[in-house]
């Protein structure tokens, strides 16, 4: 107790000063939450991989070396190469692209349309809040992976679809946890202000409502990137997800990795390390930004 | 009391309904029904008029809101009808099944249950020290590792494992035997996709019962505890950890519901014949009345999972009761 009371007062010391640069935020982020700032690496290492994989590679995804198939990792194939005879590193760095895009592109919407969503449901209250909250309880009564499923047996597969599929399950997820958030900052005078400044619906949500949530929804955002991996690579593992020839980790995973798992056991060991490395990287460092914006959250 | 359970049991039912009509209007959006798929498999010419006897047969070419009305119906009085892919009923389906998945989701509880606790509480008792790092890191690999691949890697480590003692590699074995008939063959079968999905599930409750017992320790009836001169060991097992369960058993409740998803990648690796794999399997072959029975009966155990749970802390805590 006395450590967070110490470091609180700390901190607010700290604030009557002139606001920190980012270059020292990251410093002194750096020697609060080490084990963050390894997440953070992990992540921009992934990014790099993804777009500079044509310069880290000599071999495109898709090329085929019917000579050399389930070859075993040598100085040719760093990772060894699958049943078709494709470079297993290339496709790992190429992956990477599919995961960081699926990631990204449904934490964002899915975390933009919840918190849109919570902040509205604690304004507004009433009815709409009642209505939405019972719609937003049907969706979390279903497993991730299992409303996921059913999204993609509608629409089919194919990387767009999957993003679609996983990012309806986080919206309820996020608006559930803002609306708390919202709930409380209702009541702060500024809003009774806002509005007896005339201003309208959307400006009081999106201006004065919603960046006062930006903790949660941060703190949200990494949890659902690294989610969004894990569940793009199950959908794909299950042939469900990212269809071939893209290079997906999860769809690496798929076929072949368990039938020559005993012959050729890197075709199944890289892309599960590779799956298993990013999704820790963003958990570490969507942990380490939690204790920093959000003392209350720790070690929860 | 009695109050509060009849609010809660009415709080249930709109989140029934609402997943009913959820499932139901996206089985319908899929396009293609399972009619389509049966003739396109068999390869041969077929005629509209073939299709749509299929249709009338399985009573899906009746306007939607009716169809609907039927299967909410059906659901409230445990009727579920026939599987439309197979034509059995959908109640000897899913019980064909459920013992092996129910099985493999106790043995996973168990596995996690076994991992959390004392890990939750080393950690906790050591809190900061390498010993606590270790164990966070232990457990946010938990949730990092996608667990399908974590059972390749165990089949891998088996074959390679059994291969290097005795020469001949050892897989788990494919066919399913009730414990009861065969303990050694079920266990040896199943006890692999349950520690693949046990170790995922115990991340979380690690982490819980870390912060619970890291805020009973704190409480002064510790202090006191300690004051009076007990062993640490006593004030853990019997003052501390005790107190603490209370939320670890609620994320175990909560969990368990969730299981099904878990298990459906699970059941796919190491080949096992239950319900995950039926799901995937309705959901290919667009049977709409097995995937609807499957997904009302995963929200069905989520809904009262969470009602018991809630019942449980209302009877504990009485302030919720009069909320």
């Amino acid at each position: 107790m006395t450590t967070t009371s110490e470091s609180s007062l700390e901190s607010q010391i700290e604030d009557l000063d002139a606001k920190p640069s980012i270059g020292e935020a990251i410093v002194k982020m750096a020697r609060k939450q080490p084990v963050g700032v390894a997440g953070l690496a992990v992540v921009i290492l992934m990014i790099i991989a993804a777009i500079f994989a044509p310069w880290l590679t000599p071999y495109h995804p898709e090329y085929n070396d019917f000579a050399s198939m389930l070859t075993a990792p040598n100085l040719e194939y760093l990772m060894g190469t699958d049943q078709f005879g494709r470079d297993i590193f290339t496709r790992i760095l190429y992956g990477a692209r599919t995961a960081l895009l699926v990631g990204f592109v449904a934490a964002s919407v899915g975390a933009v349309v919840g918190m849109v969503l919570g902040v509205a449901s604690a304004y507004f209250g009433g009815l709409f809040d009642l209505i939405l909250q019972r719609v937003m309880d049907v969706f979390m009564a279903f497993p991730l992976i299992i409303l996921a499923m059913a999204v993609v047996a509608t629409l089919g597969p194919g990387t767009q679809n999957v993003i679609i599929a996983i990012t309806i399950p986080f919206i309820p997820q996020c608006a559930r946890v803002v609306r708390s958030n919202a709930l409380a900052i209702r009541e702060i005078p500024y809003v009774d202000a806002a509005r007896a400044l005339g201003f309208g619906h959307t400006r009081i949500i999106l201006r004065h409502m919603a960046p006062n949530v930006v903790a949660p929804f941060l703190i949200l955002f990494t949890a659902f990137v690294g989610q969004a991996i894990l569940l793009e690579a199950s959908l794909s593992y299950l042939g469900m997800g990212v269809q071939e020839p893209t290079p997906a980790w999860g769809l690496m995973l798929q076929g072949g990795a368990e039938e020559y798992a005993e012959s050729a056991p890197w075709v199944a060991i890289w892309p599960g390390v590779a799956i298993s490395l990013a999704v820790f990287g963003f958990n570490l460092f969507g942990d380490a930004l939690r204790d920093t914006l959000d003392p209350r959250l720790r070690s929860r | 009391m009695s109050k509060y359970i009849l609010k809660r049991i009415a709080l249930m039912i709109p989140t029934l309904i609402g997943a009913g009509i959820l499932v139901f209007f996206l089985m319908r959006l899929i396009p293609g029904d399972v009619c389509e798929l049966r003739f396109a498999g068999t390869g041969l010419y077929v005629d509209q008029e073939q299709i749509d006897v299929c249709r009338t047969q399985l009573g899906i070419d009746r306007p939607i809101f009716i169809q609907f009305a039927d299967f909410m119906i059906g659901f409230f009085t445990f009727d579920f009808g026939e599987s439309m892919w197979t034509g059995n009923p959908i109640i000897e389906e899913v019980g064909l099944r459920f013992e092996l998945s129910l099985q493999v989701a106790i043995m996973a509880t168990i596995v996690a249950i076994i991992i959390a606790i004392p890990l939750g509480a080393i950690s906790a008792i050591y809190q900061d020290t390498w010993l606590d790092y270790a164990v966070r890191t232990f457990s946010i690999a938990g949730i990092a590792i996608p667990s399908f691949w974590f059972g390749i890697m165990i089949i891998l480590g088996l074959l390679i494992f059994t291969n290097w003692m005795t020469g001949v590699p050892w897989m788990p074995p494919i066919e399913y035997r009730p414990i009861w008939v065969d303990p050694v063959h079920n266990i040896s079968q199943l006890i692999w996709p349950a520690v693949a999905t046990g170790y995922r599930y115990s991340a979380v409750a690690t982490r819980m019962t870390r912060s619970a017992l890291l805020e009973v320790l704190r409480e002064d009836y510790i202090r006191t505890a300690r004051a009076k001169g007990l062993v640490e060991k006593i004030v853990i097992n019997r003052h501390a950890l005790k107190n603490a369960m209370l939320p670890v058993v609620t994320i175990i409740g909560i969990e368990f519901a969730f299981l099904m998803g878990g298990l459906v990648v699970t059941e796919q690796v190491f080949n096992l014949n239950g319900l995950g794999k039926l799901f995937v399997e309705s959901v290919n072959n667009h049977d709409y009345a097995m995937t609807q029975a499957l997904v009302m009966l995963v929200v069905l155990i989520f809904v009262v999972t969470n009602f018991v749970i809630d019942l449980c802390y209302a009877w504990l805590d009485p302030r919720i009761r009069y909320s």
